[in-house]
């Protein structure tokens, strides 16, 4: 460089104070640090240690939460199906099961809830709410079997999420309640994951979602509001699973969501906000879609540079060769309306069986060395950061996370990743899951058969 | 107990609600997740769900919707010891109490219940919990039915949230609801500038302003605003380089219009000038990236400046000032890539994917 021009450019002058969001970030980073530095000063076998998921204690953290909660969750009072599902897909991320006698007992319990007008309530006699229903249906589809599974009435079920729907396209979470891009999705996923998808319920659905991606190219919650990463997922995951995937930016969504993960090793739910171990879920799920999306990105990104042709000619044959994801995406052909009802009643299905995943854009390993060395409390139980309390939520979506990371460079879903993929002893390994419902990938493939066969 | 607060009657004490049979909630005989509910808290429960499902619209059940709702406003006092209520302030999907704020809806309008009372009310329950989708809601729609009238008071009561977390999901969600249903606009820009000035990583206040300079009736729209905020955002960059809201602002201004972005001379030029500072310099590489898959040329300024990014060990074989045009481009682009890949290691999988997917000369 020549010294004109660093002459040009001299350095700002040193700011003043340090702004509330800095003083944050910074805090957080030291102490995250810390912990790392501590973990690189340590031998080796007191690392593979430190690395350990400890199944045991998380396993005996959550199943004490089935049987007695005390009075301090009273404010989770309307979100009990939540607590089962945060629980038992943790069991099952574990790759445990519960007694027949808790199974049956979970099944009961949440009948009490299933409204006799369709959908499923907080708790017994309350109100139907979509996201209640989300997670009461994940979780007798994560439970299994014949009862389980049959328990839901799929009819009244389908009646409920009709009269939520709103003639711009979104859902209503429950009777006169909000709307917004949280209801689309667990509408969208319980009427895909139990055959009850149609014209009607997906109608316009995609054009609310595109209209809550930002100028940030994250979707928030609802138009004109922030980027944020749980919306992010709900918008994508709901864009795929109704074909209509190709009609967000996604060449800036990617680019959002990878720079959610900072050098905290984990993601933040928001441009320079704090990192959070749910996130792990959140973003690293929205990466896990995005990586099988790949041939639509690419067309996406030749579209758009409008100078030169793309380099990948050869990649975008094989994934063609392999895969048949350009079907899927309806919007393709313009006006032709190929889209017949079979187009979206088997993209969750194909997605997972078919459609090629390209090689992950988060770093993995960063984020499983947050989850295990930052999210982790050793005596069960995992939670948003260091000095924070766990709870069954983070549990729930931390596990979901690095279920997420050890099978993210796995072409098919369920093939057992290398061992360098897997952070700490290979005993670590999860289940995987299926990233567009977040439930275990044996027990999506059961309740596939159930709601898909039966009719 | 602090001063003023009394000492709370148990409602089956209570004389007024000695004719009603409170109904408890059926869990069934072997529930699973089961709350210990305090007694109070049940109490108060098996009453609303008597007279929810007498379908009571009574001044007393809007009294007791009231207690109900307190319950979940954080702490709550029970005999004389504080109980923290667990808090799950970051979960998407928490709802409390639906059919309580529900029922209290229709218990206001059957009672014709002053609804400027009934802001003060949620005001006070937001005290203690404001994070929460019920309360919110509920805000809206008694804000809705006052209309216009509301309309300062909303403003003030979410300054008032948002000076104390400003970057409070829902009350800027909240916000914007105002504005765009009851009015207000006239101040906001203002704001957005203050709360910037205060903290230029709000990404939320960013986030408004964009709501703002789009949105408003006031201002013309993005085109009209395009050359003020441009300047303004690149003072914001220069400042703190290590901003992401402001790059990310920056390109939001040309949303929809990415020749006038890769024309503009003023990107590219603040790219090149944090570039020189060889420090923060991620985002400014980054938007160089894409101006060049979208067209731009750059000069040989920014090959210099690039070029002295590069490390030691850094790969030169890529840098090869003899090749012409897009051949060029394409280089340049690539060692952006690498560059990246060294100095932002936590993206390397994307900045890897990012160079085999550049594209090349047709």
């Amino acid at each position: 460089m020549s010294e004109e021009s660093e002459r040009e450019t001299n350095p700002p002058p040193p700011p003043p104070c340090p702004t509330v969001s800095q003083r944050e970030q910074w805090m957080v980073e030291s102490q995250v640090f810390q912990i790392y530095q501590l973990f690189a000063t340590i031998p080796r076998n007191a690392q593979t240690l430190m690395l350990e998921l400890q199944r045991d204690n998380h396993m005996q953290y959550v199943s004490k939460g089935l049987r007695h909660l005390s009075s301090a969750f009273s404010v989770l009072d309307a979100n009990r199906p939540w607590l089962c599902y945060w629980i038992f897909h943790s069991i099952a991320l574990l790759g445990e099961s519960v007694d027949d006698e808790l199974e049956d007992n979970a099944i009961d319990f949440l009948n009490r809830c299933q409204d006799p007008n369709g959908g499923y309530a907080g708790g017994p006699g309350q109100m139907p709410h979509i996201a209640t229903t989300y997670a009461a249906v994940n979780s007798l589809i994560t439970l299994g079997g014949e009862k389980s599974l049959a328990s839901i009435n799929r009819d009244k079920l389908y009646g409920f999420l009709r009269r939520m729907k709103q003639p711009n396209g979104g859902f209503r979470m429950h009777d006169e309640g909000e709307i917004d891009v949280r209801a689309c999705y667990t509408a969208i996923s319980v009427a895909s994951v139990l055959n009850i998808l149609d014209d009607e319920l997906i109608q316009n659905v995609g054009d609310y979602i595109i209209s809550c991606q930002t100028y940030e190219g994250g979707i928030a919650g609802e138009p004109g509001s922030e980027a944020h990463g749980g919306y992010t997922f709900c918008g994508l995951a709901t864009m795929i699973l109704i074909g209509e995937v190709n009609h967000l930016d996604l060449p800036r969504l990617v680019d959002w969501v990878v720079f959610r993960q900072g050098k905290e090793c984990g993601f933040q739910g928001r441009t320079n906000k704090l990192v959070d171990g749910c996130y792990s879920f959140w973003q690293g799920g929205a990466v896990a879609l995005l990586q099988r999306l790949s041939s639509i990105i690419n067309k996406q990104m030749e579209e758009t540079s409008q100078i030169f042709a793309v380099s990948y000619v050869s990649e975008a044959k094989e994934s063609l060769d392999g895969t048949s994801s350009h079907a899927t995406c309806r919007g393709e052909h313009e006006g032709t309306s190929e889209s017949s009802s079979s187009d979206f009643k088997n993209i969750a299905y194909k997605f997972i069986n078919e459609w090629r995943a390209q090689e992950p854009l988060f770093h993995s390993i960063a984020l499983q060395q947050y989850i295990l060395l930052c999210a982790q409390e050793q005596e069960g139980g995992l939670r948003d950061k260091p000095g924070k309390r766990r709870d069954h939520y983070h549990t729930c979506y931390c596990l979901s996370g690095l279920s997420l990371c050890q099978y993210s460079w796995s072409k098919h879903p369920d093939s057992p990743p290398l061992p360098n993929l897997v952070l700490g002893p290979y005993s670590n390994l999860l289940e995987p899951i299926h990233p567009l419902f977040n439930v275990v990938l044996g027990r999506y493939r059961e309740a596939h058969e159930f709601f898909f066969t039966e009719s | 107990m602090k001063e003023g607060e009394q000492q709370r009657v148990p409602l089956r004490e209570r004389a007024e609600w000695s004719d009603v049979t409170p109904l408890p909630q059926n869990d069934g005989p072997n529930p699973v997740v089961p709350i210990q509910y305090t007694e109070d808290f049940s109490q108060v429960m098996d009453y609303f769900r008597a007279v929810y499902l007498a379908d009571e619209r009574s001044p007393r059940a809007l009294a007791l919707t009231a207690e109900a709702v307190q319950f979940n406003s954080g702490n709550y006092t029970v005999c004389q010891v504080r109980i923290k209520f667990f808090r799950l302030r970051l979960f998407l999907f928490i709802s409390s109490l639906l059919q309580v704020w529900h029922f209290r809806r229709l218990l206001l309008e059957s009672l014709k219940v002053d609804l400027n009372a009934e802001l003060d009310f949620v005001e006070r329950m937001a005290a203690g919990n404001s994070k929460n989708y019920q309360m919110w809601h509920h805000r809206r729609w008694v804000a809705e039915k006052l209309g216009p009238e509301a309309r300062k008071n909303e403003l003030e009561f979410t300054k008032k949230i948002l000076s104390v977390d400003a970057k409070h999901y829902h009350a800027w969600s909240h916000r914007q609801w105002v504005l765009q249903a009851l009015g207000g606009w006239e101040d906001e820009l203002n704001y957005c500038t203050e709360l910037l000035k205060e903290d230029i990583f709000n990404n939320s206040a960013w986030n408004q302003r964009y709501f703002v300079i789009t949105r408003s009736p006031f201002l013309g729209g993005l085109k009209a605003m395009r050359e003020s905020e441009v300047l303004y955002t690149i003072e914001a960059i220069i400042a703190y380089p290590e901003n992401e809201s402001s790059w990310r602002y920056l390109r939001g201004l040309y949303k929809g219009e990415t020749t006038s972005w890769v024309n503009d001379p003023q990107v590219s030029s603040v790219c090149l000038k944090i570039l020189r500072t060889k420090s923060n310099y991620v985002f400014a590489l980054s938007t160089i990236l894409d101006l060049i898959c979208f067209g731009y040329l750059p000069n040989e300024d920014f090959r210099d400046a690039i070029d002295a990014l590069k490390t030691a060990d850094m790969d030169k074989q890529n840098l090869d000032d003899n090749e012409k045009g897009e051949q060029q481009n394409l280089n340049i682009a690539q060692n952006i890539c690498s560059i990246l890949e060294q100095v932002d290691p936590i993206r390397t999988n994307y900045w890897i994917w990012r160079k085999s997917r550049l594209p090349l000369s047709a």
